[in-house]
């Protein structure tokens, strides 16, 4: 993905550079946001990370609303100190896809602007059926099968494995799980997704040879086929 | 984890904010220039609502004493002029009857008896003929200027030498003579000066008392303002153990002093709390920040191999997430307590909610042995903030699974009641000694039981918070069936909109107690996470 990097501190810019840079990505940097709006409204990126506080008189909400109103829809991740409800919600309102408080793990923004960027392609039409190598799930008759064996879930169930198999060959942080499956924007304190993705497991996993369900270490989980 | 300094200790890094105030009061104090002082005094004097008060004291005082002296003054001298009004007609009807009984010479020899039988020489009579010569009376000559029967004049005369005032009617009589009958009034004249001369020295003597009232009034006015000014003002410089004085009569006064103490102890109260967390802040981010750096330090001069770097940042990184998480809660609760998140209040039910929480938690439970049980409720509808009631059902549910024994029971539930939805976490865990239930909600607090738990005591203190954002109450107590295991209870105000009160209902919750004693029994709302 070629992604823009808008963020003013140095150290913070070079690790996520480096670090998406490792993960296969094209980075493209700006650190203040008169640069940064050059650079978003003059070429054309995968997705944008954007620093909420930036110098040279354009702040980061200030760009967002900007390119948006160009009918720009590039999918914006918004970086922020601000953890407050309140600038959440603006930071969204302006027309931010996903929301990420400093300071973050970089696993977590890895995850989530792969998740993004994969969004922004826009998939083609709602699909009725997701397969991940011998799991096979139908979105309409709400059957999840694997390697042709019928296997019952409760509904969180089905919409957690559903969350990762339309996930699938991504990581996916238990914080990405907690929105997106339960639409929680709190911290649980407690491993809550790790046993809800473990009882996954026993269904999807532990009756076959091969696992697909796996951990990533200090990050989250994938889903994919070996 | 909580570590106070002893008693007399300031907090780390700051002087004590006692001898900061004494500094700031004792210090030399620029004194503003003699007009610009005078002049204040002055504006002052304009502004004084003890002034104001007095003022209106004496105006509504004097206004009174004048409508009453009106009346008097009225009633008096209006009573004589009608009465020598009625006498002057009453004469006038008697001798036109003599005139129709006995013609001219009868009216005469009437008038002349008359003014023989006047003891008190006040009759005035005179008859005069069509000529103008008089035929009977006391009166030398026809008064110019009287001429009409339906007025009374009111005359200056003199007679016999002396002068006089009059009321006189003039009455005409058949074939062009004249009758004029009057009253002397010299003693009504004097009567009416006498009364005007008492009333106009009463009128004094009441606006001075007026006038006193009103000084009265303004001092003692000014002496529960100054009380209560002087206080406050030592209180802004920084003395925090000053109060305003009662007079012990439990008058209107009192009342406000006393409602002024109370807040000034709540002030204190939390001003305490505030030093106490930030000694907690210190120490509870300095342990972790130390650990890190230590961590690293070592790293970066002993280890001998990557892998050994590596696993002394990760550890570092760790401690340092602790550290956010902290940061987090702590702001969380400043964010919550300060009210700033009303607007996300939103309507919501409530019941639905808990059975998705249950079924979050109902799996962390069932791993560690726990059963958690959702009783089915009807749905109940309130107006909040979804996300923070939420992470308070959360952090209830969390503490619960983590001190429960092994196969215990975990329950959640809900009612409505009085106004207020109660929520209920019932665990059958290792419980608490009533002296930590008392500090369960304080910011930090971790009971002794509770230290080789991961957990930064943060938890109830955001469920506190949120609980008074809703207008409602968080109490953690002994379970009610007397099994071993706590109760903690969220009360949260069902209100259906943003404009419906929240405060009655909790008011309605509380026994009846002191002030003192209520305030205890809400700060035994408690933690333990």
């Amino acid at each position: 993905m070629r992604i823009l990097l808008v963020e003013d501190d140095q150290t913070v810019r070079g690790f996520v550079a480096k670090g998406l840079k490792e993960a296969g990505h094209v980075v493209d940097q700006a650190d203040n946001g008169k640069d940064g709006l050059f650079m978003a409204v003059s070429e054309s990126f995968d997705t944008i990370i954007l620093d909420r506080m930036l110098p040279g008189g354009i702040d980061g909400l200030h760009l967002l609303e900007t390119i948006r109103a160009q009918k720009n829809r590039t999918p914006v991740l918004v970086l922020s100190a601000l953890s407050q409800v309140d600038d959440r919600v603006a930071g969204l309102k302006a027309g931010g896809d996903d929301y990420l408080t400093k300071p973050f793990a970089f696993s977590e923004l890895l995850a989530r602007i792969e998740a993004l960027g994969r969004r922004g392609k826009g998939e083609t039409g709602p699909a009725t059926r997701l397969l991940v190598g011998g799991l096979e799930m139908d979105l309409l008759s709400r059957q999840v099968k694997r390697d042709g064996q019928k296997i019952d879930l409760q509904p969180r169930e089905f919409r957690l494995l559903e969350y990762l198999m339309r996930h699938a060959g991504q990581v996916v942080t238990r914080t990405m799980l907690l929105e997106g499956v339960w639409d929680y924007h709190f911290d649980p304190q407690t491993n809550v997704i790790d046993v809800h993705v473990s009882r996954l497991r026993q269904k999807i996993d532990k009756p076959f040879p091969t696992a697909l369900i796996h951990t990533v270490r200090n990050a989250g989980y994938m889903l994919r086929d070996e | 984890m909580t570590s106070e300094p002893p008693p007399g200790q300031p907090p780390l890094g700051q002087p004590p904010l006692g001898q900061a105030s004494v500094a700031s009061r004792t210090g030399p104090r620029p004194k503003p220039p003699r007009w610009a002082r005078r002049r204040t005094r002055r504006g002052d004097i304009l502004r004084s609502a003890s002034l104001r008060l007095a003022a209106v004291y004496a105006v509504l005082f004097m206004l009174s004493a004048i409508v009453f002296m009106s009346f008097i003054w009225w009633a008096t001298i209006g009573l004589l002029e009608r009465e020598v009004d009625a006498a002057i007609n009453a004469d006038a009807r008697a001798l036109s009857e003599r005139w129709t009984e006995g013609g001219l010479p009868a009216l005469a020899d009437t008038i002349r008896l008359r003014l023989a039988g006047n003891v008190d020489d006040d009759a005035l009579y005179l008859m005069i003929d069509p000529a103008g010569a008089t035929i009977a009376g006391n009166l030398a000559t026809w008064p110019a200027g009287v001429v009409r029967s339906d007025l009374t004049y009111q005359l200056r005369i003199s007679r016999d030498g002396m002068r006089g005032l009059a009321d006189v009617k003039a009455f005409g009589l058949p074939g062009g003579y004249r009758l004029l009958v009057g009253r002397d009034v010299r003693a009504r004249a004097i009567l009416k000066r006498l009364l005007t001369d008492t009333l106009l020295w009463a009128m004094l003597m009441v606006s001075v008392l007026g006038l006193s009232g009103a000084f009265v009034v303004r001092s003692l006015f000014r002496r529960m303002v100054r009380n209560v000014a002087s206080t406050t003002r030592a209180i802004a410089s920084g003395d925090l153990a000053q109060r305003v004085p009662l007079s012990g009569s439990g008058d209107e006064f009192d009342r406000v002093a006393e409602t002024i103490n109370h807040m000034l102890d709540r002030i204190a109260r939390l001003m305490d709390g505030v030093r106490q967390v930030s000694n907690s802040i210190a120490h509870d981010l300095r342990t972790p920040i130390t650990r890190a750096r230590a961590r690293l330090e070592d790293a970066s001069l002993h280890a001998t191999g990557t892998a050994e770097m590596r696993a002394a940042i990760e550890r570092a990184v760790t401690d340092l997430d602790g550290v956010t998480a902290v940061f987090e809660a702590l702001l969380r609760i400043a964010e919550i307590e300060a009210g700033a998140r009303r607007s996300a209040f939103a309507e919501l039910e409530l019941s639905g909610l808990l059975d998705d929480m249950a079924e979050l938690y109902g799996a962390v439970a069932e791993e560690r042995g726990l059963t958690l049980e959702r009783r089915a409720a009807e749905p109940i509808r309130l107006y909040g903030d979804r996300p923070l009631i939420q992470q308070a059902v959360a952090n209830l549910l969390d503490n619960a699974i983590k001190f429960s024994r092994p196969d215990g029971r975990v329950s959640l539930s809900a009612s409505v009641d009085a106004g207020l939805a109660k929520i209920v976490v019932r665990d059958g865990g290792i419980g608490m000694a009533p002296s930590e239930l008392a500090r369960a909600s304080e910011r930090f607090f971790r009971a002794e039981s509770a230290r080789s738990t991961p957990g930064s005591g943060l938890g109830l203190s955001l469920v506190q918070a949120v609980a008074q954002l809703h207008g409602g109450q968080f109490v953690i107590q002994p379970r009610e069936d007397g099994a071993d295991g706590l109760d903690a209870v969220l009360f949260l105000s069902v209100r259906t909109g943003p404009n419906d009160a929240a405060q009655p209902a909790v008011a309605r919750m509380e026994p009846a107690s002191s002030p003192d004693h209520e305030q205890e029994s809400r700060d035994a709302l408690l933690s333990s996470s």
